[in-house]
C-alpha cells in the first residue's frame, strides 16, 4: 500500500527551541494512525507541519509520493489535506451554513456539501442559521469534522478531537472519523485521550520530545508501554 | 407643520451620507477587525480629488466621478491595506489603531499640503440646473433624491454581499480565525482587499456627495466622519440596518436642531457637538459586543530604577538651562514650547502606558488647564497652577466615570468625541455666569496667559518660561517613575493585563480608573498651562482634536509605558520641524506629514522607541570615566557658544559627536567587562545566583 501522506526527516522550531528532530511518519489511503505522545511532544507541531501552517526547518513533505514541502496550507487545502485544528475548527460568529459555504472553495458545491453534512450530523441542519460559536461543543466539533468529510479530502487531520469533550460524544466522534477513513480517506489523528483513538486506529506511533519513540500496531503491548513512554521512564 | 418636513427631508438626505459612510466603517470593522479612524479623510481625499479633477482640472464630471471611484478610490484601499496596515496584522488592537490615527493626522496634512487651506473652492451640487421635486409642501432637490436613492443602493448591495455571497462569507470569516480560512482553501489576503477597496469607496461616495453642501476643508471634512461614526456605534459596528438607522437620527437631530435651537450665542456650538456628543452617549448606553479580531499582546512596563531618574529628571534640566543659554529670543519662543507639550505627554505614560487606557483627548484637556491658567492667574498667581491641576484632574474623573465599562477602539472614540465637543462648543462659547462666577473660556479668540511670579520674581522670557517648564517636566517625570515603581503603579499595570483577574483579586476598577484618569489629566492641565504661558497669547485651534494626533502619536512611537517619553516627545515633536525649517523652509509643509510618516513606521517597533534609548545610553550613564568626559567636552563647547566663539550648529553637532563617540566606547567596554554567557540550567552552580535571576526566571517561565 503506498503512502498518500508522507513525512521524511521533519525537524521543525519555535524561535531557538527545535520541537520536531527529524520526524518519519506515513499515512496510506484508508489507513488512520494515531500520534500519541505527552504534553510539548511536538504532535501538534507535526500536524501543523503537514498542513503547511508551519514551516519545517528540513526534511521533506510528501502527497501521494509528490514533493510538497513549503507550499503554503491554501495550496494544500486545495490539493486535498484538511487539518481540523485543535479547540473548535469553526468560525464562531459565523452562522452553520455560513460555515458549510466556508467549505466550498476546496471544489465541491454548497448544495452538495450541505446534503452530506445535514445527512451525517442532523442536528446542524436544526442549527442552519444559528451562529457556530453558541453551539455546544461537541455540535461545534461536528461543524468542524464536517468539513472532513463533505469536502472529499485525500488527508485529514485531526488535532485533539476529544478536547473538552464528554467521552459519549467523543466515542461518537471517533465513529464518524472511522467511516471517513473507510471511503478512502488517509486519516492522521494527534490525541492525549489514547484510549478513545486506539479503538479505531490500524497504526500508532508515540511522539516524545520531539521524536517516534514507538510505532506498530494498537494491541495491548503498546498500550501498556504508553504510561511509561509518557511518564518519560522508558529511556 | 411644512416647516418640520423641510427640515426632515435635509436631515434625510444628509442622514443618506452618514449612512453609506458608516456602512463603510462597518464593512471594514466586521471583515478586517480595523476600526478605520481615517475613514473620513479617505473620503476627504477623494472629495478634493474630485474637485481636481472636474474643476481644477475641467474634466466631465462622469469622468471625473469613474476616476475617483473605480480607479483611485480602489487604488488607495489596495495602497493602504498593503503599506499601511498588513505590516500590523498580527499585533494588537491598540497597534492597528494607531496605524489609523497616523494615517487620518497624515492625510489631514497631505491635503493641506497639496490644496492651500486658503482658497476656497466650491463645488457644484449634482443636477444644480434641474428643477427640484415638490412632493406636497417639500421641496426635494435632485442632489438630496439622488443621496437617498444612492444610499438605498448600497445598502441593499451591501446586505446582499455579506449574507448571500460567499466572498462576503469569507471576509466575515477572515476577522473570526484568519489562520481557519487559510485551512479552508480560501484567502485571507484577498477578502481583506476586496474589504478595504470596498469601504474606500464607500468612502469617497460619502465625501463627493457631501463635498458640495459644506466647506471644501480638509480637517472638517474629515471629522464630518464623526456623525458616520455615531451611526456604526448604533448598528453595534455590526448591524447594517441598525446603523442606517443612527444615521436617519443622528442626520435629523442636525438638521432639527438648525431649526428649532432657540437663537442665542451659547447654543449654536452645541448644533455642530451633537453629533459628537451623541456619540458619546451611543457608546455610553449601547451594550457593545466584545472586541472583534482581538488578540492581546501585552508588552512589559519598562521599570525605571529611582537613581536613573533622578539622573534623567536633571538632564531634563541641564538641557534646558543650556538651551536658555545658547538660544536666541525668536528661537527661544520656537523650541520653548518643547518642555510644556512634553508635559502633556508624559500624561499618557500612567493612564495609556500603565493602564492601557487610549485616550486621544490629552491636548483639549491641556486646553482646560490653559483656560484655567488664564482665568485664575491673570497677574501669575502660582496656586493657579494647583488649581490648573485640579480643575483638569476632575474633568478626567468626569470622564472616567461614565466611560468605565469602555476599553480599546471604544475609549478611544469616546475620548475622541469628548475632544470634539470641546473643540466645537465649550472652546468656543463666549464668557459666561456659572453660580456667580464669570467664566471666560477662549473669548471666541484669544486669551492672554501671564507667567508666574514667585514672591515678586515674574518669569516673563520665553527662556525663563522654557527652564521652568522642564522644571516641571523633571518633577512629573520623577513622579510618574515613583508611580511606576509604587504599589498603585502595580495595579495599574495588573488593571491592563486583566481587567477580570484584577477584579477578582480584589482591587476596585472604579477607583483605580477613576484616580488614573485624573492624574493623568492633571498633569495634561499642568502641561497645558505651561504650553499657554509659553505661547503667552492661546486660541481653542491649539488644543483642538486634530492638534492633539501628532502628540499622540509621538508618544506612541516613543513607548507609552517609558518615563523618559515627555523629553522624548516634546523633542521629537518641535525638534525636527524647527530644525528643518531652519535649514531648509521649503520643507515646512513636508514637516507636518511627520508624525504621521513615523507612526506608519512604528509598525517596525512595537514596543516603542524610548526603551531601546535607553538600553543604549545607560553604559555611559554608568561609566564615570564616559559620563565625566562627556560632561567636560560638552562644559568646554558650552563656554566657547557663550563667548561666541562657537555657534549653536557646532555646539549641537560637537556634542552630538561626542556624545555617540563615548557611548560606542562604553558600550564596548561594558560588553568586554560583562562574563561569558551561562545557560540557565547552571546559574547558579557555575556562577553565584543572583537576586534578578529569580525575575529573569519567572518571567521566562511565564512567557512561555
Amino acid at each position: 500500500m503506498s503512502a498518500l501522506l508522507e513525512l521524511r526527516g521533519v525537524r521543525a522550531s519555535y524561535g531557538g527551541i527545535t520541537a520536531l528532530h527529524g520526524v518519519d511518519l506515513s499515512v496510506s489511503a484508508g489507513q488512520v494512525v494515531a500520534l500519541l505522545g505527552p504534553n510539548g511532544a511536538g504532535k501538534t507541531t507535526t500536524l501543523k507541519v503537514a498542513a503547511g501552517v508551519h514551516p519545517a526547518d528540513s526534511g521533506r513533505l510528501l502527497l501521494g509520493g509528490r514533493d510538497v514541502s513549503g507550499a503554503n496550507p491554501r495550496d494544500l487545502a486545495r490539493a486535498g489535506v484538511c487539518l481540523i485544528p485543535e479547540g473548535r475548527g469553526v468560525f464562531p460568529n459565523l452562522s452553520v451554513r455560513d460555515n458549510l459555504l466556508m467549505m466550498t472553495f476546496t471544489g465541491r458545491g454548497r448544495e452538495e456539501i450541505e446534503e452530506i453534512a445535514f445527512a451525517r450530523f442532523p442536528v446542524l441542519a436544526e442549527r442552519a442559521s444559528q451562529a457556530a460559536g453558541t453551539m455546544s461543543g461537541g455540535e461545534q466539533q461536528m461543524l468542524a469534522l464536517a468539513r472532513g468529510l463533505a469536502t472529499d479530502p485525500a488527508v485529514l487531520l485531526l488535532d485533539e478531537l476529544s478536547m473538552g469533550l464528554a467521552p459519549l460524544v467523543v466515542a461518537e466522534l471517533y465513529e464518524q472519523v472511522a467511516e471517513i477513513a473507510r471511503q478512502g480517506v488517509a486519516v492522521l489523528v494527534v490525541e492525549q485521550f489514547a484510549a478513545a483513538v486506539l479503538d479505531i486506529a490500524d497504526h500508532a506511533a508515540v511522539l516524545v520530545r520531539g521524536r517516534v519513540e514507538r510505532r506498530g500496531d494498537p494491541d495491548a503491548g503498546l498500550r501498556a508501554e504508553l504510561s511509561d513512554l509518557y511518564l518519560g521512564s522508558a529511556r | 407643520m411644512e416647516q418640520f418636513l423641510i427640515f426632515g427631508v435635509v436631515g434625510l438626505s444628509t442622514a443618506a451620507i452618514y449612512a453609506i459612510v458608516g456602512s463603510g466603517l462597518v464593512l471594514t470593522y466586521t471583515t478586517t477587525g480595523v476600526f478605520n479612524f481615517a475613514h473620513g479623510a479617505a473620503g476627504m481625499l477623494s472629495a478634493f480629488a474630485y474637485w481636481q479633477l472636474s474643476v481644477g482640472w475641467g474634466w466631465p464630471v462622469p469622468l471625473a466621478l469613474a476616476a475617483v471611484l473605480l480607479v483611485l478610490a480602489p487604488a488607495f484601499g489596495l495602497l493602504v491595506e498593503k503599506v499601511v496596515l498588513r505590516p500590523v496584522q498580527n499585533l494588537g488592537e491598540a497597534e492597528r489603531l494607531v496605524m489609523t490615527v497616523a494615517l487620518l493626522s497624515g492625510l489631514i496634512a497631505a491635503a493641506r499640503w497639496i490644496w492651500d487651506p486658503n482658497l476656497p473652492r466650491p463645488l457644484t451640487t449634482f443636477f444644480t440646473e434641474r428643477e427640484p421635486l415638490h412632493l406636497g409642501p417639500v421641496t426635494v432637490t435632485w442632489h438630496q433624491a439622488l443621496t437617498m436613492i444612492v444610499a438605498v443602493l448600497v445598502a441593499l448591495a451591501l446586505w446582499f454581499l455579506l449574507n448571500r455571497t460567499r466572498i462576503g462569507a469569507e471576509m466575515r470569516a477572515t476577522v473570526d480565525d484568519r489562520a481557519l480560512v487559510g485551512l479552508t482553501g480560501a484567502d485571507p489576503v484577498r477578502a481583506n482587499r476586496v474589504a478595504w477597496v470596498l469601504g474606500t469607496q464607500l468612502a469617497a461616495i460619502g465625501g463627493i456627495l457631501i463635498a458640495p453642501t459644506v466647506a471644501l476643508d480638509a480637517a472638517q471634512l474629515s471629522l464630518l466622519i464623526v456623525s458616520a461614526y455615531t451611526a456604526a456605534i448604533f448598528g453595534r459596528l455590526r448591524s447594517l440596518p441598525l446603523t442606517f438607522l443612527g444615521a436617519v437620527v443622528v442626520g435629523c437631530l442636525e438638521s432639527y436642531l438648525t431649526g428649532y435651537l432657540p437663537q442665542n450665542q451659547y447654543l449654536p456650538g452645541l448644533r455642530l457637538a451633537a453629533p459628537a456628543l451623541l456619540l458619546f452617549l451611543a457608546l455610553l448606553l449601547f451594550p457593545h459586543g466584545r472586541l472583534r479580531g482581538r488578540d492581546r499582546r501585552l508588552r512589559p512596563v519598562p521599570t525605571p530604577t529611582m537613581r536613573g531618574s533622578v539622573v534623567f529628571a536633571g538632564v531634563i534640566v541641564l538641557f534646558a538651562v543650556v538651551l536658555a543659554t545658547v538660544l536666541d529670543e525668536v528661537d527661544a519662543i520656537s523650541y520653548g514650547p518643547m518642555f510644556a507639550l512634553g508635559v502633556v505627554a508624559l500624561s499618557f505614560v500612567p493612564l495609556s502606558g500603565f493602564a492601557g487606557q487610549i485616550s486621544l483627548c490629552q491636548l483639549s484637556i491641556a486646553g482646560v488647564g490653559a483656560v484655567v491658567w488664564g482665568q485664575l492667574a491673570p497677574d501669575g498667581q502660582p496656586w493657579a497652577l494647583v488649581a490648573a491641576f485640579a480643575v483638569s484632574a476632575l474633568v478626567g474623573a468626569l470622564i472616567a466615570v461614565p466611560a468605565l465599562r469602555l476599553s480599546g477602539v471604544y475609549l478611544a472614540l469616546a475620548t475622541a468625541a469628548f475632544a470634539v465637543v470641546l473643540d466645537r462648543w465649550i472652546f468656543t462659547l463666549p464668557s459666561f455666569e456659572l453660580f456667580g462666577v464669570r467664566i471666560a473660556v477662549f473669548n471666541q479668540s484669544s486669551v492672554e496667559m501671564a507667567g508666574p511670579d514667585f514672591f515678586g520674581f515674574r518669569l516673563e522670557e520665553p527662556a525663563e518660561l522654557m527652564v521652568f517648564s522642564a522644571l516641571c517636566l523633571a518633577l512629573g517625570s520623577l513622579g510618574v517613575a515613583a508611580l511606576r515603581l509604587s504599589r498603585f503603579g502595580r495595579r495599574l499595570i495588573a488593571l491592563r493585563d486583566s481587567e477580570a483577574a484584577y477584579a477578582t483579586l480584589g482591587g476596585s476598577l472604579l477607583a483605580a480608573r477613576v484616580l488614573v484618569f485624573a492624574l493623568s489629566a492633571g498633569i495634561a492641565g499642568v502641561g497645558g498651562a505651561l504650553y499657554g504661558m509659553q505661547l503667552q497669547s492661546v486660541t481653542a485651534e491649539q488644543f483642538n482634536f486634530v492638534a492633539g494626533l501628532p502628540i499622540f502619536l509621538i508618544a506612541v512611537i516613543g513607548g507609552l509605558g517609558a518615563v523618559g517619553n515627555g523629553l522624548f516627545v516634546g523633542t521629537a515633536y518641535l525638534g525636527p520641524i524647527h530644525l528643518l525649517n531652519a535649514v531648509a523652509p521649503w520643507t515646512h509643509n513636508i514637516v507636518q506629514l511627520l508624525p504621521a510618516l513615523a507612526g506608519l513606521g512604528f509598525a517596525r517597533h512595537p514596543e516603542g522607541i524610548v526603551p531601546g534609548m535607553r538600553h543604549s545610553w545607560e553604559p555611559l550613564a554608568r561609566s564615570r570615566v564616559a559620563l565625566s568626559a562627556l560632561l567636560g567636552g560638552f562644559a568646554v563647547l558650552w563656554l566657547l557658544r557663550i563667548g561666541d566663539v562657537v555657534g549653536n550648529a557646532v555646539l549641537l553637532l560637537g556634542t552630538a559627536v561626542l556624545a555617540l563617540a563615548l557611548r560606542t566606547w562604553a558600550q564596548a567596554k561594558e560588553a568586554t567587562a560583562t562574563e561569558p554567557e551561562v545557560p540557565v540550567e547552571w546559574w547558579g552552580v557555575r556562577r553565584p545566583w543572583r537576586k534578578e535571576d529569580e525575575e529573569v526566571l519567572s518571567r521566562g517561565i511565564a512567557g512561555g
